[in-house]
């Protein structure tokens, strides 16, 4: 008799490759004999409670180490693409707002400057300045949301609930501003609908004074807390190489090493004028992902600061629009008492604003990576195709790869580290 | 007026080194405001994109999306590549007759474009020869039409209550 394969370890037996393709693999003795795998089917989703939002992944499972795993989306798909067609340039903004709703603001000034492009709008520095100032505010709560649930998902909820209120406050200054909360609409084609008002100023401020304190307190809980960090190096690492073939862009490509952001690639909104560092993680895994945030939400408080400074030494307190007739509304005392101001008023509303034909693509650093708008335009109302560059959409797709081989218990940590957000990856 | 910076060098570069390559089979290269845009044969897409790849440093897809040009009867392709080492972009475009809608799949130069393609699928009814799972992603399995097309429309197309066309839809 010939000598026997010996019995592979159970180290062993995870490396093994899955083949449920070739169906005759499980007709194999030799396989059939020293095969010890227990593989069952574990569906994730579609409502689930720790994978925040909508997502499906029906995952092969050995033991409980994964094996592979097939996504399912689209589940709160809209058709924004088809409905943009339909809709006058300005009212697009409300659909952007629903892609990410954790960084609304973001995803509106993307698409306000994406048609600023195509028109040729020159924006004056003040309204440069608090458009930044609101982007990085946005971002600092997009942050918020993603590393308080990398906390809650590693079973630390006290961070979540402190921090929390702070995403409150940001939605505070958003309320002042626009009169929204989460999807905020904010901001208008050529500029903001508005000037910020003494107490949006105040509460801004008051934001930037108090916030570092409080964001302390949330590093001093996981930061250097030795169970998270147990918990989360080496979860779910990706190399930068892979990263990039799948298209990662924003913290999760940083995590990787790449030092890749769109704000100092292609500065938009004078973003040259301010001084910051790109943080840049080495691993690309879970603790990576939450320190690159962490980091970038100081350099935002940064930003914002210098954005203030700048504001200050600038004489002019009243500019908060472009000089475009075609696009910003005229004052209300004038459209209710002067017929020209009227009428212009309602040539804006019903989208006769006109636009040269042409294709512009646009993008901007949002929450999760580069969000492009690529716009065509053939001089009508509406636009003649407009495709989102949706960041999650482009990186979900690497989820399967980066889970392969671990615990399921690290799958959802994964996910939730790469700040996956449904309304972005369903469009 | 935001807008990427021109890397004139960059563009020059590409353009020679693709019409030195392709030749003819490079239709058409325009600016088209602050990108360099390029038009493509179909049946060299494949090979012009792995050039641009391994050649000239344009190795991060940005976007691919498919369109549909009702006027001619064609729908395209529309890509974008960007090279992050040395700050450029570049736009590709190109065509296909409607009653052949078969494209080479990309899959195999970055993994990225999987589901860009089955998007491209989905909404355009595009089909990539060579794609592993060219499946629906966006919309039901079983949804009978393709809705980005040009000929599909967004509301009821019976309703008699209502009229846009004093909104020049």
């Amino acid at each position: 008799m010939s000598e026997q394969p010996k019995t592979p370890s159970k180290a062993e037996e995870r490396k093994r490759p899955v083949d449920l393709v070739r169906p005759d693999y499980w007709q194999h003795d030799m396989v059939q004999a020293h095969d010890t795998r227990e593989l069952n089917t574990l569906n994730l989703g579609p409502t689930h409670p720790a994978t925040h939002g909508i997502f499906q992944n029906v995952l092969t499972m050995d033991g409980e180490f994964i094996q592979s795993a097939e996504q399912t989306i689209g589940y709160i798909h809209r058709a924004f693409e088809k409905l943009a067609e339909r809709r006058p340039f300005y009212q697009i903004t409300t659909l952007t707002d629903r892609m990410n709703y954790c960084s609304s603001p973001i995803n509106n000034m993307g698409w306000h400057m994406t048609v600023e492009k195509l028109c040729g709008i020159e924006l004056p520095k003040r309204v440069d300045y608090m458009r930044v100032i609101m982007m990085e505010l946005a971002r600092i709560s997009d942050h918020i949301i993603c590393n308080s649930v990398i906390g809650v998902d590693t079973g630390a909820l006290t961070g979540f609930t402190y921090i929390f209120q702070w995403r409150e406050k940001i939605y505070d200054i958003f309320e002042e501003v626009c009169g929204a909360r989460l999807t905020t609409n904010m901001g208008r084609i050529g500029g903001f609908d508005r000037n910020f008002t003494e107490l949006a100023w105040e509460r801004i401020r008051a934001f930037v004074k108090e916030f570092p304190a409080a964001l302390k307190e949330f590093e001093a809980l996981l930061m250097r807390n030795r169970i998270f960090m147990d918990r989360t190096i080496n979860c779910g690492p990706f190399p930068a190489e892979r990263a990039l073939a799948y298209g990662f862009t924003g913290p999760n490509l940083r995590a990787c090493g790449v030092d890749y952001d769109v704000r100092v690639a292609n500065p938009y909104s004078s973003y040259q004028d301010f001084d910051f560092i790109i943080p840049v993680g080495q691993n690309g895994d879970t603790y990576d992902r939450f320190m690159v945030r962490d980091q970038e939400m100081w350099e935002s408080l940064s930003i914002i600061r210098q954005a203030l400074e700048k504001l200050d030494k600038m004489p002019d307190k009243k500019t908060f629009q472009a000089a475009v007739p075609a696009w910003v509304l005229p004052p209300k005392e004038e459209v209710y008492n002067q017929m020209e101001a009227l009428i212009w008023h309602f040539k804006i509303v019903m989208g006769e604003s006109d636009v040269p034909v042409g294709e512009v693509y646009h993008c901007v650093e949002g929450g999760n990576g580069e969000l492009g708008f690529y716009l065509v335009s053939d001089g009508g109302r509406t636009p003649a195709r407009l495709h989102f560059r949706r960041p999650c959409y482009i990186y979900y797709q690497a989820y399967p790869e980066m889970i392969k081989g671990t615990m399921l218990s690290d799958a959802i940590l994964t996910m939730s580290s790469m700040n996956v957000i449904a309304g972005e990856l369903d469009a | 007026m935001p807008a990427f910076a021109i890397n004139a060098e960059r563009d020059l570069l590409v353009t020679e080194q693709l019409g030195a390559a392709f030749g003819d089979r490079i239709l058409k290269s325009e600016q088209q405001g602050d990108m360099l845009c390029f038009t493509v044969r179909k049946d060299s897409i494949h090979e012009v994109l792995a050039f641009l790849k391994d050649k000239l440093d344009l190795t991060f897809l940005t976007t691919l999306c498919g369109m549909h040009y009702a006027d001619r009867d064609t729908l395209g392709l529309v890509i974008h590549l960007h090279s992050m080492r040395n700050g450029h972009r570049i736009r590709l475009k190109t065509e296909t007759p409607l009653k052949d809608p078969v494209f080479p799949t990309f899959t195999d130069l970055w993994p990225a474009s999987n589901w860009m393609e089955r998007e491209a699928f989905d909404f355009f009814g595009l089909r990539f020869t060579g794609h592993p799972d060219l499946r629906r992603i966006l919309n039901m399995e079983d949804f009978p039409a393709f809705p980005l097309r040009k000929d599909y429309p967004l509301e009821d197309p019976t309703r008699e209550d209502k009229d846009d066309s004093y909104f020049g839809r």
